[in-house]
């Protein structure tokens, strides 16, 4: 019959017409057509044009089109006798199959014959398709097959049978042994090509076995020989690429020499000499000649090299960075950044070339500068690096920011040669990198400049200024509320003496925090921060009217979207820095928000919300709530609080204040109720009574039970209004039972600490 | 271990696509979509190597390319490979494609795919480098070629195809696409 016009179609009359297409949707057309013939082609069972289709049917494959109809076509030519025929099934199997599907295994007896065919060429294919795809199940059937032709003295063929034993090892590493009295002469090998692959199964070996490691170490000579007759022996037009001769194999056997030499002294002094020679007689001017330093350099970093030989190879790294050819660069940045723990000093010289590298245009380049930068910082060259790197930050693309802004305030921290010195660089990252910076610097930034007390006056001066500029940056406005809200008095009483002091009054100062809450630039967590500095500053000034009055209309809707953005900001999963109770973050955190729920203290018909059963919208709307007392949530949180800043007090055997703070005329008590008996405490009340110019509420406390061994505590908050700042003092009663006998205790506590009167 | 190797034009094209690494076919075209993403936003004068991309390998993963033209070649290599050795690996294959195909332009590789996988084979096997000489390469490739000529081929000697084609008249198609001189668009490498 005369075949269909499609199914005669060549190959390349086929791309011509698809390339005619203007459409994609054409294009399928045309595909789909050309399918349809190729597929009953294939079922007429046609020799003559199988070998055309399935070609066609790799063609379309590559472009995105199914093909999987052809996988059986592709067995069915592997068995055929021609070599043409092979030549595409074999290919089309290793595109087209792989080893999940069945239909492959029936390759194997094909592979097997094909192995022993009369025609390198055939074998070469066999070898191939077994080395790309074989499964393990034909690796073990086959593996005696390729240990024949890797001991073959067919150059061709036992090159190949070498990568292919690579992958038969791989899939069946129990299978290695076997390989191993072939591999006795590999290295006598005269062919290239071998000697490569052979170099190659010899490392695979090596790195899947220690005790493969341990018997090829004795190789190391001959390797060391083999790259000595590469390197002095003259032109060879044979193996020469750009003057160096192979190249490759020069590459190939440096990075065995690494893996033998690693972690051995005898085989490392044994390699010491060829190092030398490569590092200092290899050719630079062409990418080959590079491409073996590069891999001499890995190599002497790697093994048990002499210190001499380590500068050597550190030298030309920093050689390479001076280099024109960014791919050098990049290489020699990339192997420093690996060596820069272990060989600092030697790395150190060559610091301002990699400052440099800084100011690349190649991303790839800059980020390892960068990280490199941040490496070399040390106490001697810290100002310099500094002024290196926070120009950089000014300048550099925003997906960098967040990295550079987190190594400047770590090598600050480390290195700061002065108090004044470390304000100002947090300074100028927070006024030009702000809002890059992580949401963990406030916290690190504020307990540092809490922990500079000299430098108080100073830096709420520079950062109020800063303010004045530029409420945009959140980073930066949360730190300077804090700074207002805690050291506001300095600020307004110019008390400045590392520079000028400025003349601002309360109110001007108040209109800045104010102007933060109404700013649609500030998060709900700037706010929150910029009303607990107001509430803060109630205490410090004397315009108390006008706090109470911001208070009160900002207060609830503060707090409620300030809770709301801390819950989400705790339940989210990507940021582990925050999540940590014991982070200062989180305690931080809760320190605002403690803040910001003492004014509810305030309004006298909120006072109830906390200990009792009266539903509040504000608080049962942000904070997770059990059934009982919505107080009991609450003091879970406000009992976690426990800043540094202020430490645990013990009032008498049992209890210790971990918390006050002073608002207005009140002042919220934190008390922990601890038991080292034996016995839990159960019925455990609280009582308490002041004298008569206080007034005292208690909250309901955490629960009744305090556990035995320190195991566990109650919390009991308490709010004391103390109108004539006279010093607290109270009676404490607590009742409970231990042990099963119902205990009453009695105890004066007149050991308040100031602040939680004053 | 060289996990695939991509030739794809400047619009993104694929003109030979080999995995050495399962991959589905729906995710095959997306890495080949991905990477030409990747590679053809990148500047002349920035360096030749690319680490992102998810798709393939993870982290040890990465794209070391050169750009002929109106033709990128990607290999993606894990860390086990020499990031300089690969770059020179490409240029080893291009100039044998270049000797095999007599001043080689992307037409041949769109009307060769199939010759064009038949020298790849030859120089990488299983994701592994198998031969480095040039002369081998093409001495093989010649020799297997002259064996599927004897048996009558299934679409003519290569030679005969190119010339053919190149006759063809195909009026869509800008008669001047290639790849160039090789020698000139290769700053750092000299002339073989």
């Amino acid at each position: 019959p005369v075949p269909s016009l499609h199914q005669s179609h060549l190959l390349r009359e086929l791309i011509r017409t698809i390339r005619t297409a203007r459409t994609q949707a054409e294009e399928r057309e045309m595909i789909q057509k050309e399918c349809a013939a190729i597929r009953s082609s294939f079922r007429e069972e046609d020799n003559t044009y199988r070998c055309r289709n399935v070609a066609k049917l790799l063609y379309m494959h590559m472009l995105g089109y199914p093909a999987h109809f052809g996988q059986l076509e592709c067995l069915k030519l592997i068995a055929s006798q021609k070599f043409t025929d092979k030549r595409i099934g074999y290919l089309g199997a290793m595109l087209l199959l792989d080893e999940r599907q069945d239909v492959h295994l029936l390759m194997t007896n094909c592979i097997k014959n094909d192995l022993n065919h009369s025609t390198q060429y055939v074998q070469g294919l066999a070898l191939c398709t077994l080395g790309c795809m074989g499964s393990s199940e034909m690796c073990r059937d086959l593996a005696g097959e390729v240990e024949k032709l890797l001991k073959t003295s067919n150059s061709y063929l036992r090159k190949k049978a070498a990568l292919c034993a690579v992958h038969v090892i791989r899939k069946v590493p129990e299978l290695m042994e076997m390989f191993l009295p072939a591999t006795k002469n590999l290295l006598s090998e005269k062919n290239h090509g071998v000697l490569h692959t052979s170099v190659v199964l010899l490392t695979e070996m090596c790195e899947r076995s220690p005790d493969m490691l341990l018997h090829f170490r004795k190789l190391v000579p001959q390797l060391v020989r083999i790259l000595k007759n590469l390197i002095m022996s003259g032109y060879s037009p044979e193996h020469d690429v750009s003057g160096i001769s192979d190249p490759f194999l020069q590459v190939r056997i440096l990075r065995l020499l690494r893996i033998l030499g690693r972690s051995d002294d005898d085989s490392s002094e044994a390699m010491n000499d060829i190092l030398a020679q490569v590092a200092t007689n290899t050719e630079t001017s062409k990418n080959v000649g590079n491409a073996i330093l590069y891999e001499t350099v890995l190599t002497i970093m790697d093994i048990k090299s002499e210190s001499g030989l380590r500068v050597l190879a550190i030298n030309i790294l920093g050689r390479f960075l001076l280099n024109n050819d960014k791919n050098i660069r990049y290489v020699a940045l990339t192997s420093l950044l690996k060596t820069v723990q272990t060989d600092h000093n030697a790395v150190q010289r060559h610091r301002s070339t990699i400052v440099d590298c800084l100011k690349d245009l190649d991303v790839s380049i800059k980020r390892r500068a960068m990280e490199l930068s941040f490496a070399l910082v040390n106490g001697n060259n810290i100002r310099g690096m500094m002024k290196e790197l926070l120009y950089f930050l000014d300048s550099c693309d925003p997906e960098f920011k967040a990295d550079c802004a987190s190594g400047v305030f770590l090598a600050a921290e480390k290195y700061a040669p002065s108090k004044r010195w470390h304000i100002d660089t947090i300074m100028r990252v927070l006024t030009t990198a702000g809002s890059y910076v992580r949401d963990d610097s406030v916290p690190n930034l504020i307990q540092l400049i809490t922990n500079s007390v000299e430098m108080h006056a100073y830096t709420v001066q520079r950062l109020y200024k800063a303010l004045l500029d530029d409420i945009s940056q959140q980073p930066l406005v949360q730190v300077s509320s804090w700074c207002i809200g805690e050291y506001g008095d300095l600020l307004v009483s110019g008390q400045c003496e590392e520079e000028e002091p400025i003349q601002v009054t309360e109110d001007e100062v108040l209109d800045v925090l104010e102007g933060l809450l109404v700013s649609n630039l500030s998060t709900p967590v700037t706010r929150g921060y910029s009303l607990t500095a107001i509430m803060k500053l109630s205490t410090r000034f004397s315009s108390v009217n006008r706090i109470k009055k911001v208070v009160s209309i900002y207060g609830s809707i503060c707090l409620q979207m300030y809770s709301h953005s801390l819950q989400a900001l705790f339940c989210r999963n990507d940021s582990t820095v925050v999540l940590s109770k014991s982070s200062l973050f989180y305690r931080f955190n809760l320190h605002v928000l403690y803040y910001l729920v003492s004014l509810l203290f305030q309004a006298n018909d909120l006072l109830d919300l906390l200990g009792g059963n009266d539903v509040v919208p504000v608080i049962q709307t942000t904070l997770p709530t059990k059934p009982a007392s919505a107080g009991g949530e609450l003091l879970d949180l406000l009992g976690d609080l426990s800043l540094s800043s202020r430490t645990s007090l013990s009032l008498s055997p049992f209890l210790s204040l971990t918390h006050s703070f002073t608002f207005f005329l009140s002042t919220v008590i934190t008390i922990h109720a601890t038991n080292t008996t034996e016995a839990d405490m159960t019925e455990f009340v609280f009582q308490a009574a002041v004298p008569k110019t206080f007034q005292l509420q208690l909250l309901s406390p955490s629960s009744n039970m305090v556990p035995a061994l320190n195991q566990g505590s109650v919390t009991q908050v308490i709010r004391v209004l103390n109108p004539q700042k006279q010093q607290l003092r109270m009676r404490v009663k607590l009742t409970y039972t231990h042990k099963g006998s119902p205990v009453q205790d009695l105890a004066e506590v007149n050991n308040f600490p100031p602040q939680s009167w004053q | 271990m060289i996990k695939a190797i991509l030739i794809f034009n400047n619009h993104g094209k694929p003109r030979l696509i080999r995995f050495y690494e399962y991959f589905a076919e729906d995710v095959q075209q997306q890495i080949i979509r991905e990477t030409f993403h990747l590679v053809s936003k990148r500047d002349d004068n920035v360096c030749n190597f690319l680490e992102g991309g998810s798709l393939i390998g993870g982290s040890d993963y990465k794209l070391i390319y050169r750009h002929y033209a109106t033709l990128y070649f990607v290999f993606c290599v894990d860390s086990s490979e020499s990031e300089l050795g690969i770059l020179d690996l490409i240029q080893v294959f291009v100039e044998t494609l270049d000797k095999c195909f007599e001043n080689v332009c992307e037409l041949d590789l769109i009307f060769h795919m199939d010759k064009v996988h038949f020298i790849l084979q030859e120089v990488v096997m299983g994701g592994m480098v198998l031969e480095t000489n040039m002369n081998e390469i093409v001495g093989q490739v010649e020799l297997q070629n002259r064996m599927e000529k004897s048996e009558g081929g299934f679409s003519a000697a290569p030679a005969r195809a190119v010339s053919a084609v190149k006759n063809i008249n195909l009026p869509e198609m800008p008669r001047n696409i290639n790849i160039g001189d090789i020698n000139i668009k290769v700053p750092s490498l000299s002339p073989f």
